[in-house]
């Protein structure tokens, strides 16, 4: 017998990286959409558009700024706040910490391939999952915003609608991105993350009212700049919906990528020093 | 044996907490079958754990073939590991499984489908490879994580209880497989705690109590510094009570039973060398005419019940 290490062609390391990365991506959404708990995220990001299509089923005297509004409220105060945090906090605390729960996470890593590599896959593979989901839910909603009515035909053919779509896509993808790397890094630190990710909750709600230094360790505080509407919300609640001191649109993409980036950069560095120990989970 | 051909602990110790794993564990394992004998908590699962780098060893260090498992592009090519942890995939098969695997581990759609198939078939599971899991007997599951262990071909073949569960037929094969595997000169570590198991097809055992190493090497090596626990030597000749007047003529030779049938002696002797040596002298000088000569406990499970004790699950 000898090993296949020494009669395998060697296929480079770069090309063996990328297989073993579309592997585990693929292994990882066959696990996301094949589970239950692919339900939960599909009611997450459909419920609006079921809302929306029983209101535009029963309600025909619609004007476009309100509907307008309420579509800016939706994204901005369910599906960032709410559909995709939860979303992401299903998704991506499972990618490690739900190996580790199954008793799984040892055949991983017993495989010839570089902890990184996983990582950044599983991060991969949860992603699309929920850029996809999340952005179809958007794109439902906003379809069912606007096509019963003619203003709305208008706004989105020969309007601003179809900018809208890209900023709230756009959006939703970030959103997916920040939060998705904020839970994996978080997985991998706590053995049960819900303490931690109810504490990035509230961190998150109170993000209005914190200095400017520390609003910039936040996922919303990169997204706000980058919405289309502003909610015509009053007094306390503003602080929340409200950019007091608006960051550029491309500064808030590049600064959220970086953000990613480095919350990733240590998830890759925590998982190296990653033991395996089914008892103590 | 050069670090690049051995498994190697250098110092390692590994506490949970405040929960001592293993302390101080030097060792140098040749090719060949390497038998880990212990008690429950004895430390060799987390052994074990810290040869394949899923667990990390708070102080000294680990090698295998002269590779770091902190490596694991160039470590998990060469090392391939069997565990006690029965758990898979939900809703995948056997094969499918297998196969996700190998194809992880870098290998072509069509190079993973052979290889899997023919893991199944070295563990006698082609039949129900394209079973889900899930329905598989404990049996089953063990050997196709063992198929998992062989599918890539690993120089070294890590295998924690691989027995566990198995029937008497594949626990057979299974003996042979390792066997075999062993004189092609890869490096098999088989914990377990059926003693005779481990006693036929180990050329090498580690004995291990409360996290520490309390003998390493060849069985018979092991046995004869055992000191304290005079050597047993079963002798077969037709006229016993002869020959036991002879031998009791030496001090090394500390008690002698004989056979109710008169043909036999059990003899205890601190000295076998010496022993052989007067049994020789003996036999000639009185014309006795010797059938047969053994020792009755030159092998694991004496030594261990010498060094580590009995224990309820050591059968």
């Amino acid at each position: 017998m000898t090993s296949d290490a020494a009669v395998r062609a060697d296929p480079g390391l770069w090309p063996l990286r990328r297989r073993q990365a579309w592997q585990t991506i693929r292994m990882e959404l066959l696990r996301n959409f094949s589970a239950w708990s692919s339900l939960r995220l599909l009611f997450l990001a459909f419920a609006p558009a079921f809302i929306i299509a029983a209101h535009a089923m029963k309600d025909r005297r619609c004007t476009l700024p309100e509907e307008t509004v309420i579509l800016g409220g939706i994204i901005q105060l369910y599906y960032v706040r709410f559909g995709v945090f939860f979303g992401c906090l299903a998704i991506f605390v499972r990618l490690v910490r739900g190996e580790l729960a199954e008793r799984t996470l040892h055949y991983l890593f017993l495989a010839p391939v570089r902890r990184e590599v996983l990582v950044v896959s599983k991060f991969l593979a949860g992603a699309l999952t929920t850029v996809t989901v999340f952005g179809a839910g958007i794109l439902a909603s906003f379809a069912l915003m606007y096509v019963h009515f003619d203003a709305g035909h208008d706004f989105v053919l020969h309007g601003p609608g179809l900018a809208h779509l890209r900023a709230y896509l756009l959006v939703a993808a970030l959103a997916c991105l920040g939060y998705g790397a904020v839970f994996l890094a978080m997985s991998l630190l706590f053995k049960n993350p819900t303490v931690p990710a109810v504490v990035v909750l509230f961190w998150e709600v109170i993000n209005g009212v914190l200095p400017v230094w520390l609003k910039r360790l936040s996922v919303t505080y990169y997204l706000k700049p980058l919405f289309p509407v502003e909610l015509p919300i009053q007094g306390i609640l503003g602080l929340f919906t409200v950019v007091a001191e608006p960051t550029p649109p491309w500064l808030a993409v590049t600064g959220l990528l970086v953000f990613t980036a480095l919350v990733l950069a240590f998830a890759c560095w925590r998982v190296r020093r990653l033991e395996v120990l089914y008892s103590s989970d | 044996m050069t670090a690049e051909r051995a498994i190697v602990f250098d110092n390692v110790s590994k506490f949970y907490g405040e929960v001592l794993g293993i302390n101080r564990v030097t060792l140098s394992l040749p090719p060949g079958v390497t038998g880990l004998v212990g008690p429950n908590g004895s430390g060799k699962t987390t052994l074990l754990n810290l040869m394949t780098g899923l667990i990390r060893p708070s102080r000294g260090q680990v090698s295998v073939l002269g590779m770091s498992p902190n490596d694991p592009e160039a470590f998990g090519q060469r090392v391939g590991y069997c565990t006690q942890v029965d758990a898979f995939p939900n809703g995948a098969t056997a094969r499918s499984f297998l196969q996700g695997w190998l194809r992880l581990s870098g290998l072509d759609r069509a190079e993973a489908d052979r290889a899997a198939a023919e893991a199944l078939e070295r563990v006698g599971m082609s039949e129900a490879g394209d079973r889900k899991l899930a329905g598989y007997s404990k049996g089953m599951r063990q050997r196709i994580r063992l198929a998992l262990a062989l599918s890539h071909r690993p120089e070294v073949l890590v295998l924690d209880e691989p027995l566990n569960g198995l029937d008497p037929m594949a626990r057979a094969e299974s003996l042979a497989l390792f066997q075999g595997l062993g004189r092609e000169g890869l490096h098999v570590v088989v914990s377990s705690h059926i003693l005779h198991e481990v006693d036929r097809i180990c050329d090498h055992v580690v004995l291990l109590s409360h996290g520490y190493v309390v003998a390493e090497g060849q069985i018979h090596g092991v046995r004869g510094e055992v000191t304290e626990h005079p050597m047993q030597i079963f002798v077969r000749c037709d006229e016993a009570h002869r020959l036991a007047a002879g031998l009791l003529s030496e001090t090394h030779v500390v008690e002698v039973k004989l056979h109710p049938d008169g043909k036999g002696l059990l003899v205890r002797t601190r000295d076998a060398s010496a022993f052989h040596r007067l049994l020789n002298r003996v036999v000639l000088e009185a014309g006795l005419d010797l059938e047969a000569l053994a020792p009755a406990d030159d092998d694991v499970g004496a030594v261990y019940q010498y060094l580590i004790g009995s224990d309820t699950e050591a059968v």
